[in-house]
């Protein structure tokens, strides 16, 4: 929901919304994520909620700025409404209180992966975690283990770095004939295989909640080894090139660094099975070097 | 870019309430696993003690059985030792992609029985020895 061009004093008018696509808060995804216990904190009551405030502390840092180089911590009250994201309360702190507060958003939808951040200890997509599911005062930070730019911006090259290494992208010798029209076609089982693979948003929650990617710089992350699998697994690229995806990820900085804790997995606000995938690629670089002759 | 701040291992050990199932699993893991380390060095002094002859040994066994405190360390080992084994289990699975749906339940079924056989092995540890 956009706060932007609303008036602070009129939270009543946000109650059940007449058009559907304003209910956010009883979309399918989040009852299952209610169901699934996925939010494992306390949750506060919802009818205590309505039409108070909460409050939010936000992490402050500016290099810019002579007060912000220490950095702080700012409290927002914000009026609470249903489906209020963490991404709607820091949207309106700064349209209301403080213009300086600096974070990154795109779509709002949970697509663009712009707005992960450190939400009460944990690692979350602001526009997809309910302000409602949280434990109060919701503490807001940038993602640990990366460089802070200012306030909750944090240095994303590393990470981007680490994505391109793997050659996120399709690469096939033998491309079918253009001319012909012919499609390059990818078999429903081999979909299946890769769908959850695909899914993946470039956010970076999953290497920021890694430890080993905060005491390994060189390792590769859930988020990139996630992206080589789901071209390693694709049936349309040749076997040379799957080889050669797998001696980028078996190296000593591959897939060899996860120790399955489960962290990446735990955070994925897509519900990727990174381990999973980490795993089955560890058994792919296994089963090319065994050899019993 | 201009400056920008390093917030370090922000997360790690004071944040340690928030930490999950896996991760639990892996801090006790890799504790397990340096405990039987030390384990072994103290095994191999004991059993050299051998070297100087049969009643050397005997002595030694005894003079340590008759202590309380290698009594309760005994206890503690096994505890170590099975944690250890059963996570090592748990962990086969992973490697293999069995069950990984289920490797928090996996981690606190190996918590359980743990606990299960470590409070069953007292009464044999402990039979005999006085404070």
């Amino acid at each position: 929901m956009s706060t932007q061009q609303q008036e602070p004093e009129q939270p009543e008018s946000q109650e059940a919304p007449e058009d559907p696509e304003m209910r956010g808060a009883e979309s399918p995804v989040d009852e299952r994520e209610k169901a699934g216990g996925d939010i494992d904190q306390t949750t506060a009551d919802r009818s205590e909620l309505e039409g108070e405030t909460i409050l939010i502390k936000v992490f402050r840092y500016d290099p810019e700025v002579a007060d912000k180089q220490e950095p702080r911590f700012d409290e927002f009250h914000v009026p609470f409404e249903k489906g209020m994201t963490v991404l709607d309360a820091v949207m309106y702190a700064r349209d209301n209180y403080d213009s300086s507060l600096t974070f990154r958003h795109s779509c709002r939808q949970a697509v663009c992966g712009s707005d992960a951040f450190f939400v009460n200890g944990k690692q979350r997509l602001g526009c997809k975690t309910q302000m409602a599911d949280l434990e109060h005062p919701v503490r807001i930070e940038p993602l640990p283990h990366q460089e802070v730019v200012k306030d909750l911006v944090v240095d994303m090259d590393h990470f981007y770095d680490q994505m391109h290494t793997v050659e996120p992208y399709f690469q096939s010798e033998d491309t079918p004939d253009a001319s012909d029209l012919e499609e390059q076609r990818q078999s429903r089982e081999n979909r299946e295989k890769v769908k959850m693979s695909t899914r993946c948003i470039w956010c970076g929650a999953c290497m920021s909640s890694c430890n080993i990617a905060a005491g390994d710089n060189e390792y590769l992350g859930p988020a990139a080894i996630n992206k080589a699998y789901r071209f390693a697994m694709d049936d349309r690229e040749d076997a040379d090139i799957k080889e050669h995806r797998l001696r980028i990820l078996e190296q000593e900085h591959g897939v060899w660094r996860c120790q399955t804790q489960f962290s990446c997995t735990e955070v994925c606000p897509k519900d990727i099975p990174l381990t999973e995938h980490i795993q089955e690629l560890k058994r792919e670089a296994v089963k090319k070097n065994l050899k019993f002759w | 870019m201009s400056q920008s701040y390093n917030r370090g291992l922000i997360e790690d050990f004071g944040r340690w309430k928030e930490f999950s199932a896996g991760m639990w699993a892996w801090i006790f893991h890799k504790f397990t696993g340096w405990m039987l380390i030390g384990y072994l060095f103290t095994h191999i002094a004991v059993l050299s003690s051998a070297l100087t002859g049969p009643e050397a040994y005997t002595n030694t066994i005894q003079g340590l059985e008759s202590l309380f405190i290698v009594r309760v360390l005994e206890v503690g080992l096994l505890a170590v030792a099975v944690f250890h084994i059963l996570n090592g289990l748990r962990l086969l699975m992973v490697d293999l992609g069995v069950g990984l749906d289920a490797q928090d339940k996996s981690f606190y079924a190996s918590l359980v029985l743990t606990a299960i056989i470590t409070i069953a092995s007292v009464p044999t540890f402990m039979d005999g020895v006085t404070l």
